[in-house]
């Protein structure tokens, strides 16, 4: 698959950077008060401990301070943004002609019902801050797989289990959007693969932000148990205001005994968001945590999933690309945390920089003492476009073992204008050339993702590589 | 047949400050076979890449008219939708493509139509039987760990594809062991025989032209053209080399 990738044409903006009228049923006001934190909690009918959990949270954002690293988040003020925006819908619903019309056109333009009838075994679709359509497909149900939004199943027979793992791997202690998303987390999905059972088909979760100056807290939490295999693919995307939009999602995945997790993204949030996102694994022995991880929007990104490799044999890959265009700072990368013996992991990340864009590559590796007969390699090349854009690396190795195999390696270069004139030897124009150049050093992303989302993926370098500035 | 193709006057081109060719004059009429030889460093490659319009190489002075166009102004890929094709001597690798999907998008460019991809893999794979090509190189990234043998097929498969009214090879013989010339030679007359192209075969070995028919064969030394002559300058360069032409020169 994504060997034969055609070469998308004539992209249109409009395929993700249209407004819907703002027709929501009920928001909160501005800002961030305990009082708001309650208003939200007795909205979603939280279960007591939950509500507890929120204003522990918010105390602990309050405490928090702001990281002093990284790209800039002045332009970002909390007093401004609206934490929770419930959409015009009834209740989460399993038919799309349930869907409110102006929700539902939004999820076809960005193909979503089209995808789902193709080739996944389930979707998730949340709008604003809630879930307004959750399916999964009988051949899947059957086989006991669950999944569901996390409200229901806090509510329902999952109860417990959400209760031991909901931000048992990012507590809300950890940084300061963290704690955030603790106190006004909404919407997000819950999935379960029972013991043994492989999903032929990958589940997948689209989220999209429609309202001005609201952030957007979705929870994912995924449990794969021993010797299952599950693909999931979280989309995302909204259209661009002149007013900071604020992401802050929670991603918590748990991979059993010898079971497999892919877990793919392709991120186009619009150029006025704040992508302050936290996404972390946990593995068990002989278990596989497969990161996909496109990044193309945001003004300012800082994301780096972690994976813990907590069981002897268990793997990580993390496969990244991330494309920072005219105004965007996108601070990417990953962590991997060693902590038993024969682990692995592997990084192979690409950057992108034009029109001066910022990318930066952050990568942590840390090979605990116990950790013997461990390998680790990382590797990140960087493409700057031209002279005004930016490209730093910046990997940190923290070895507490000398019995650990750890390779590190970084490239930075340009475009080639002897690549760029054997293409347009061919036919092609500058423009397409240098796109095709750019597919292509993306293409460690390309080849792992399926096709149609290769295809988005090459359809948003095109974009990015026609300076549109939107 | 003598309808001109290409008309080359006069041409100077310098390349990052230093002259190269100087006062070129070079007539190629629709279906010809021209043979530039010349030693090491000639220029030889220049002209080709002039021709093309590499930007890195400035022309100083003089005209190109292709097919009773001036094309000194245009592009690159302007070029290319003229007719014009070069194969490299050393062809770049570009993953995340295919070879196939290249040449499909190549042509579409061309053409501006789509193609129908059945009638399409028919003629790739035809093409590539010409050229003793595995089929599954259609498949593999654009000359991605393709051997130097491999790449120079590639480079000839998409002139068979491409289909240009003027194919200017440089050195594509350069590195290739006896079988391979062969092969490479065979798929340069099935162009010949086939389509009615003219042809720039630029190159310092007579190997690839031992079974190809020549029409005129011109010696390039420090930038000059020294001497134009028949298919049979060929096998006097053969026999004596260039040592005659170099001499000349000074």
């Amino acid at each position: 698959m994504g060997k034969d990738k055609p070469i998308v044409k004539d992209i249109d903006r409009s395929m993700y950077d249209f407004v819907k009228k703002e027709d929501d049923a009920y928001r909160t006001e501005e800002g961030l008060t305990p009082e708001i934190v309650l208003e939200i909690s007795k909205e979603k009918n939280d279960p007591e401990w939950m509500r507890d959990f929120r204003l522990h949270s918010l105390e602990e954002y309050n405490r928090l301070k702001l990281p002093d690293w990284g790209p800039s988040i002045d332009g970002l003020d909390m007093d401004n943004i609206v934490t929770y925006v419930r959409p015009n819908a009834k209740r989460m619903v399993k038919d799309w002609n349930e869907v409110p019309e102006d929700i539902k056109d939004t999820f076809e333009r960005l193909g979503i019902p089209q995808a789902e009838r193709a080739s996944l075994a389930g979707v998730g679709a949340q709008y604003d801050s809630e879930l307004v359509y959750h399916n999964v497909k009988d051949e899947a149900a059957e086989q006991g797989v669950i999944y569901t939004d996390i409200e229901s199943a806090l509510r329902g027979e999952y109860a417990d289990m959400i209760r031991s793992h909901f931000m048992k791997l990012v507590p809300p202690t950890d940084h300061k959007f963290a704690a955030l998303h603790g106190a006004v987390w909404s919407g997000g999905s819950f999935v379960y693969v029972p013991k043994g059972v492989h999903l032929d088909f990958p589940l997948q979760s689209y989220f999209r932000l429609n309202a001005k100056g609201a952030g957007q807290f979705e929870h994912t939490l995924i449990i794969v148990d021993e010797g299952a295999y599950l693909h999931f693919i979280e989309g995302c995307s909204a259209p661009k205001y002149n007013v900071a939009n604020l992401h802050a999602g929670c991603v918590e995945l748990y991979v059993g005994r010898n079971a497999t997790l892919r877990y793919s993204t392709i991120e186009n949030w619009s150029k006025n968001m704040y992508n302050l996102n936290t996404k972390r694994a946990v593995v068990d022995e002989g278990g596989k945590i497969e990161w996909i991880s496109g990044s193309f929007g945001s003004h300012v990104s800082y994301l780096y999933p972690m994976s813990i490799l907590k069981g002897r044999g268990a793997r990580a890959e993390f496969t990244g690309v991330t494309f920072a265009g005219h105004g965007q700072n996108l601070d990417t990368g990953c962590k991997m945390v060693h902590s038993a013996p024969d682990t692995s992991s592997y990084v192979s990340t690409r950057s992108i920089s034009k029109d001066g864009g910022i990318s930066t590559f952050r990568s942590s590796v840390v090979i605990n003492k116990n950790a013997k007969n461990s390998k680790s390699s990382v590797s990140c090349q960087s493409l700057m476009l031209d002279d005004i854009s930016r490209s730093d690396t910046i990997p940190a190795m923290d070895i507490r073992t000398a019995d650990a195999d750890v390779g590190h390696e970084a490239k930075i270069g340009r475009i080639s204008d002897d690549a760029v004139f054997y293409l347009m030897s061919r036919g092609l124009t500058e423009e397409d050339a240098r796109a095709l150049i750019v597919s292509g050093f993306a293409d460690n992303v390309g080849k792992e993702l399926p096709l149609e989302y290769a295809v988005e993926m090459n359809n948003l370098i095109r974009l990015e590589m026609k300076g549109a500035n939107g | 047949m003598a309808e001109p193709l290409l008309q080359v006057k006069n041409l100077s081109v310098s390349v990052e400050d230093k002259d190269i060719l100087k006062n070129i004059d070079l007539t190629v009429n629709k279906g010809e076979t021209h043979v530039l030889m010349g030693p090491n460093g000639a220029g030889k490659s220049t002209l080709g890449n002039a021709l093309m319009g590499n930007p890195n190489y400035i022309i100083k002075s003089g005209s190109i008219v292709f097919d009773g166009k001036d094309i000194m102004e245009e592009s690159v890929n302007e070029r290319a939708k003229d007719g014009i094709f070069m194969s490299f001597q050393n062809p770049i690798e570009v993953p995340g493509i295919t070879l196939s999907n290249f040449i499909r998008t190549a042509l579409e460019q061309k053409t501006g139509k789509r193609i129908r991809l059945f009638d399409f893999r028919k003629k790739v794979e035809m093409a590539m039987d010409i050229l003793d090509m595995d089929h599954t190189y259609a498949e593999r990234d654009l000359n991605v760990g393709f051997s130097g043998g491999e790449k120079k097929k590639a480079e000839i498969l998409q002139m068979l594809m491409l289909q240009p009214k003027l194919a200017i090879l440089d050195e594509t013989d350069s590195g290739l062991d006896v079988d391979a010339v062969r092969t490479v030679s065979r798929g340069v007359e099935e162009y010949q025989k086939n389509q009615d192209g003219a042809l720039i075969i630029i190159t310092h070995s007579t190997r690839i032209l031992e079974s190809l028919q020549v029409d005129y064969t011109h010696v390039l030394v420090n930038g000059q053209i020294v001497e134009n002559g028949d298919g049979s300058l060929v096998d006097e360069i053969n026999e004596n080399g260039f040592e005659r032409f170099e001499t000349q020169a000074q």
